[in-house]
């Protein structure tokens, strides 16, 4: 078969235009980072896991907590101006039992001052709808229902004497369809501080999260009515309201 | 990587240069990755998940492999046979690991390639990621993922056969999923005597009988057996009963009290071979089936309003003529072809439970979802 001059040509040409723009977008130097440290705690103590002295909610109920994860993902940086830069296929599962996952890099951000930043609390829907998924978002990372598919987008797990039955808590907040929408986007405020990146520095942000802030806020959780939340749903519904009004916390903008 | 780049850029040139040559030859080594003329456009595209014959022949083997449950006594294939258009044939409620047994009739596996959402009650929602759900429910396979994909990294061929496959170790649950999704997404039936006459292709004649029951079908069933695929893909109450308190269907999953009795519409094709029927399989027989609708359905409050007629109680009504043509056209729906596809079958070399199949032996999994 003869391959048409022209066509050819063009292709060639397409070819090494993608060349350019594939190093283009690698000519970002990979030393514009923005680092998050999180740090997890239970009102005013740091959160330990399986702690023997039990933790007391605003509302006076008492537990423990054996497990604390959640996704952090779709982080957006935004300038003065309003202009906005979303970093690309930014998933990542936060584990109090895991230390590593309580730091989290993002890569690439474009030169520049940022005076606030978002990230989306769970996994946007298109992820949720699209089949197997590697890393962060692996299923084998068992934040994922399977009958009924869709990620789990934050998980508490523990106990608690108000609980009944054997007084186990499983709070398991997920749910991408409206009208049991349970993604929430939140942008914790830096204070006077700004996002500074730069080639010759890392800025790192200190971000906090607190255990009580899920169960307290426009809804008041009590365990004795609400303490096995395993699907989308008007609970996990509460439970997302309550973190997203102020589970997270930035405590500091450091410039290193 | 590089190099793989520049394999893509010769691969696409091949592929601009001849849209109908190599690259066609290639995917007709795959069962079902060319679409059938008369059949819509698919969910999953053969773009998101490319057919090649090693990662087919890969899915096939996870497929028949019985290893992949907690015990090691049930595969895809012990509940889902090809002879029984890859459903359990005969088979009220499938029997899954340590004796259990399921509570949902396992459904014909075909032309999955055309769903968006998966199981009786709809709750998967991507073939991909559709198999966990048997996998880890406890009256099926039992397993967890994790255990999975710690078994086929423990197997010298699978960590082989991935590697030449993915280029990247360990496996992971993401290439376990994709191999897996090219051989369910294979399972194409569409070659049966009714499509072969749509097609206007030899062997395609239908007899006045058959005719008439087309007519009949299209003209009482269609609402919901619609289109070539024979189902709309919607969520009915086809009033099996008056209240649902043990498996509300589609309310499992959605959560809203107008869902409840809700069931997936099944396709028709191959349906001479699936019996029981129903997703609890309660019917044995199609002419069971043809009575309830007759004369059988139970009303609630959500109750397809399909079934309203004009005069007398909510149903299909069908005289003796129109239920004898209907279940004459229903089997030419079957598809000797599918049912037959050596490369569909269990791989020689698998030891798989095969044997207590032949022997009649009843094991595998149901949909309990």
């Amino acid at each position: 078969m003869t391959i048409p001059k022209l066509p050819l040509l063009l292709l060639l040409l397409a070819a090494a235009l993608s060349f350019t723009s594939c190093t283009n977008k690698e000519a970002e130097p990979s030393s514009n980072v923005l680092r998050l440290e999180i740090s997890h705690v239970v009102g005013t103590s740091a959160l330990s896991l399986n702690a023997a002295t039990p933790y007391t909610t605003p509302a006076g109920d008492a537990f423990t907590v054996s497990a604390f994860r959640y996704y952090l993902s779709n982080f957006k940086l935004r300038k003065t101006d309003g202009t906005e830069y979303a970093v690309p296929e930014s998933y990542f599962l936060v584990d109090e039992a895991k230390a590593d996952s309580k730091t989290i890099t993002l890569h690439n951000i474009p030169a520049g001052e940022y005076p606030s930043f978002s990230f989306m609390v769970g996994v946007d829907s298109t992820h949720n709808v699209s089949g197997a998924k590697a890393g962060a978002l692996d299923p084998i990372n068992a934040m994922f229902w399977d009958w009924n598919t869709g990620y789990i987008f934050a998980k508490l797990e523990g106990s608690s004497p108000q609980a009944p039955g054997n007084h186990g808590l499983l709070l398991h907040v997920g749910g991408f369809k409206t009208p049991n929408n349970a993604i929430r986007t939140v942008s914790p405020a830096l204070g006077a501080a700004t996002i500074q990146i730069r080639q010759d520095r890392t800025p790192t942000i200190k971000l906090q999260a607190d255990v009580l802030r899920m169960l307290t806020g426009p809804h008041t959780i009590r365990f004795a009515q609400t303490y096995n939340v395993m699907g989308a749903g008007t609970a996990a519904m509460s439970l997302a309201d309550n973190y997203a009004a102020g589970m997270f916390t930035v405590q500091q903008v450091q410039e290193q | 990587m590089l190099a793989y780049w520049f394999l893509g850029l010769s691969s696409s040139l091949v592929a601009c240069a001849s849209p109908t040559g190599e690259r066609s030859q290639l995917e007709q080594a795959v069962p079902g990755s060319a679409i059938p003329g008369n059949f819509p456009v698919p969910e999953y595209t053969t773009a998101q998940n490319p057919p090649t014959k090693q990662a087919f022949e890969l899915g096939r083997s996870l497929f028949y492999d019985a290893s992949l449950s907690r015990t090691g006594e049930v595969s895809c294939g012990s509940c889902h046979r090809q002879a029984a258009a890859f459903s359990d044939g005969g088979q009220r409620f499938s029997q899954g690991v340590l004796g259990h047994r399921g509570t949902r009739n396992s459904p014909a596996l075909q032309n999955l390639r055309w769903k968006r959402e998966l199981l009786w009650d709809g709750g998967a929602n991507h073939i991909e990621t559709m198999p966990l759900a048997p996998l880890s429910n406890h009256l099926e396979m039992g397993e967890t993922l994790a255990d999975v994909v710690r078994k086929l990294n423990a197997s010298a061929e699978y960590r082989q056969r991935f590697a030449q496959l993915y280029g990247r170790q360990p496996i992971d649950s993401y290439q376990f999923l994709r191999a897996l999704a090219q051989f369910t997404a294979a399972l194409t039936s569409a070659n049966s005597r009714y499509d072969r006459y749509m097609r206007q292709e030899a062997g395609g004649e239908l007899s006045d009988g058959e005719l008439r029951g087309l007519a009949v079908l299209r003209k009482n069933c269609a609402p919901c057996h619609a289109g070539e695929l024979f189902t709309d893909e919607s969520y009915r109450n086809n009033g099996l009963d008056h209240a649902f308190p043990l498996d509300s269907g589609r309310a499992h999953i959605t959560g809203r009290r107008s869902d409840v009795g809700r069931f997936k519409v099944p396709s028709l094709r191959n349906i001479a071979l699936t019996a029981p029927y129903m997703h609890d399989g309660r019917f044995k027989t199609l002419t069971e089936v043809l009575d309830h609708y007759d004369h059988g359905l139970a009303a609630s409050p959500t109750l397809d309003t399909v079934f309203h007629q004009l005069q007398g109680p909510p149903g299909i009504t069908l005289s003796a003529q129109q239920k004898q043509d209907l279940l004459a056209f229903l089997g030419t729906l079957t598809d000797e072809t599918f049912l037959h596809d050596k490369r569909l079958a269990a791989p020689a070399s698998h030891s798989t439970g095969t044997t207590a199949l032949t022997a009649g032996v009843a094991t595998g999994n149901s949909k309990s979802y």
